[in-house]
């Protein structure tokens, strides 16, 4: 940057950026000032995740650190086994948990992109008496927060109860039971993202096959279908993420703790004893959360802003 | 009847008449199936619990009907007659909005500026800070909250300590820069009805919310003709009028639905409220949803929580009519 003639760095800047050359060009006391100005922003995005770093690999576990020093003294990691052995008090390891959210999130992102996309090809393509209301219904819910059906939802569910004594199997206390009430929020959601997608889905392609003789089924299954794959994969990874980090439900319903959920295990470590919150701990596992799902993130980034603008209303 | 049957018997042969009727149906059926128990049904049932004193003793499998109590739910929470204390519902309704607007105007904005800045031509680092950027809206809301309240620590935050190293530079002692920035009960401002604890969310809010109105921001600048700077140029516009005239009236499609969105986003923000400020000091920062989630999960009173939420649905349902009338109202001017 300090010497922008030399040919290496300006290899590298025509790497780095998107469109350099092409039309005319910032004059160098321009380029500093954007610099600075988009430096500044991106400082500031990324200064809390240093932070959060640099408490992670912290050996003074409860105290907050006082200023930011990413590497700090006798910095070490083993925090991070900590955590994966048992990050809470309750006798549950991290797999457990992670296991836990995995299954509630695959579970639920999945059936509502198989149940969604049947209802959500029909609102794209065919036209049928109550499309309009069907519709409408849909956007309803889907403006609904999670929170505005809970009451409904944990009555109800609390009331489907199977056998009796220790087995007694209560659906509301279950993962199943969270998977249920996430989905009655995820399936609008999934319905009218994929609904976004299909209507890019040029028609022309279900035309064609139609001459050449297939059922408007067989058009569906073989013409549409495969090329919606990508929505497919797209939609049911934004639900997964949004139940990765839910929080009202789960905590709502669960209370035996080999049921719990990673954003329930974060929650208690900082809930109500902030006073005493193994920070370092909390640090390590907050990245072990988020980290993964983030890099599965920033790699379909390009495939995924179409749909946040379309969905995500859910709360 | 049968027209029906002549209709299966025109299928069979090649027609489709009915087959084709219902088809339609066919594909919705699953979804609405599903929804129908699991999302509608319990809808329903919501607001019949929201016209009972539905309570702990009611949730059992065995356990008799809950009273019905006709509009009392209703009344008692716009009379704030909860037993929750210090709350009070039209304080928090105003509260609600009010946070909602601040915090999407703010979001708009930035969103912009950092766009039109990432767009310039000839920029380096662009892709670099596109990734960055993004950063905000991956990462789970209770980690950013849980970051953001360690900043507002008044002894060792990262806001404190900024403000008391910028005071040293005019001589201000760093004492005076022990702000409480979560649990201050006066208001800062004394005639404004906002505490410290508001700014503070608003702070991590808008950090939280920008890159989206960026990304949606940048879509749209990258559809704009560069021809049209370049005639506006060759007429003598300056970088600020072009700005104002072609810029902004061009991002304007598609920035209002995503202002929209963001409306309804932010109203029920409950995570970064929840995990940051708890609602506090004195309830002062809570907003509909997290009150609703406390008449369930604390003061277990699912029937007026049904209530509550019957009104949070009516309410969401005005501001989307509203905002709606307002996109469809301004949509002529750019036709």
């Amino acid at each position: 940057m300090h010497n922008q003639q030399s040919t290496p760095i300006q290899k590298l800047i025509q790497k780095l950026a998107i469109n350099t050359g092409a039309g005319r060009k910032l004059s160098l006391f321009q380029q500093l000032g954007l610099q600075l100005f988009l430096g500044f922003i991106a400082f500031s995005v990324l200064y809390p995740m240093f932070w959060i770093f640099s408490l992670s690999i912290n050996p003074t576990n409860d105290i907050r650190p006082k200023e930011l020093v990413l590497i700090p003294e006798g910095a070490t990691f083993d925090t991070y086994v900590e955590v994966i052995k048992q990050p809470t008090p309750n006798p549950v390891s991290f797999s457990r948990l992670a296991f836990n959210s995995f299954r509630l999130s695959f579970g639920t992102a999945l059936a509502s992109v198989i149940v969604g996309v049947f209802a959500a090809y029909a609102f794209s393509r065919l036209r049928f008496a109550g499309r309009q209301t069907l519709m409408i219904s849909v956007l309803t819910v889907l403006m609904l927060p999670a929170i505005a059906t809970l009451p409904a939802l944990f009555v109800l569910l609390n009331k489907v109860v199977f056998g009796a004594g220790k087995d007694l199997f209560n659906l509301r206390n279950s993962l199943l039971g969270v998977g249920v009430a996430v989905l009655s929020g995820l399936l609008p959601l999934a319905i009218w993202n994929l609904k976004g997608y299909l209507d890019t889905i040029p028609k022309e392609l279900e035309e064609a096959a139609l001459i050449d003789g297939c059922t408007p089924n067989q058009a569906f299954f073989r013409v549409t279908l495969p090329l919606a794959v990508p929505a497919l994969a797209v939609t049911g990874f934004l639900g997964f993420m949004s139940t990765w980090s839910e929080f009202v439900i789960s905590w709502q319903f669960l209370t035996k703790p080999e049921d719990f959920t990673l954003t329930m295990a974060l929650y208690g470590m900082v809930g109500q004893f902030a006073g005493q919150t193994p920070w370092s701990k909390f640090a390590a596992f907050a990245i072990l959360v988020a980290l993964p799902v983030s890099l599965i993130y920033l790699y379909l980034q390009k495939y995924i802003v179409g749909g946040l603008a379309l969905g995500g209303v859910k709360g | 009847m049968a027209e029906k049957i002549q209709g299966v018997f025109d299928s069979a042969a090649g027609g489709k008449s009915i087959i084709k009727k219902i088809t339609p149906f066919l594909y919705i059926l699953p979804a609405f199936l599903v929804m129908g128990v699991i999302t509608f049904y319990p809808m329903g049932y919501q607001v019949w619990m929201s016209f009972t004193e539905y309570g702990i003793k009611n949730i059992r499998v065995d356990a008799p009907l809950p009273n019905f109590v006709g509009f009392k739910n209703y009344i008692n929470i716009l009379t704030t007659n909860l037993g929750l204390s210090s709350f009070n519902f039209w304080r928090t309704f105003a509260f609600n909005l009010w946070w909602t607007f601040s915090n999407v105007i703010f979001h708009v904005a930035f969103g912009i500026a950092i766009a039109v800045a990432l767009n310039t031509e000839g920029l380096w680092f662009k892709r670099i800070y596109r990734i960055i950027y993004i950063i905000p809206i991956i990462i789970p809301q209770i980690i950013i909250a849980n970051i953001f309240r360690n900043f507002f620590d008044p002894d060792y935050g990262a806001f404190n300590q900024g403000l008391q190293l910028v005071g040293v530079l005019f001589r201000l002692p760093p004492e005076m820069f022990h702000i409480r920035w979560i649990d201050q009960l006066d208001y800062p401002f004394p005639n404004i009805p906002l505490t410290l604890s508001y700014f503070a969310l608003l702070i991590t809010n808008v950090w939280l919310g920008w890159p989206f109105m960026t990304i949606i921001a940048t879509g749209a600048l990258q559809s704009i003709p560069k021809e049209l700077f370049e005639a506006a140029e060759i007429d003598g516009a300056t970088a600020w009028q072009r700005f104002w005239r072609i810029t902004l009236p061009l991002l304007r499609p598609a920035m209002v639905p995503a202002a929209v969105y963001g409306i309804v986003v932010t109203f029920n923000l409950f995570n970064l409220i929840f995990f940051l400020s708890a609602g506090g000091p004195l309830r002062q920062t809570e907003i509909l949803l997290t009150v609703a989630f406390r008449l369930v999960n604390e003061q277990r009173a699912y029937g007026v929580a049904a209530a509550f939420s019957i009104y949070v649905f009516l309410i969401l349902l005005g501001l989307t009519l509203l905002t709606n009338y307002i996109t469809k109202a301004t949509e002529r001017y750019d036709a």
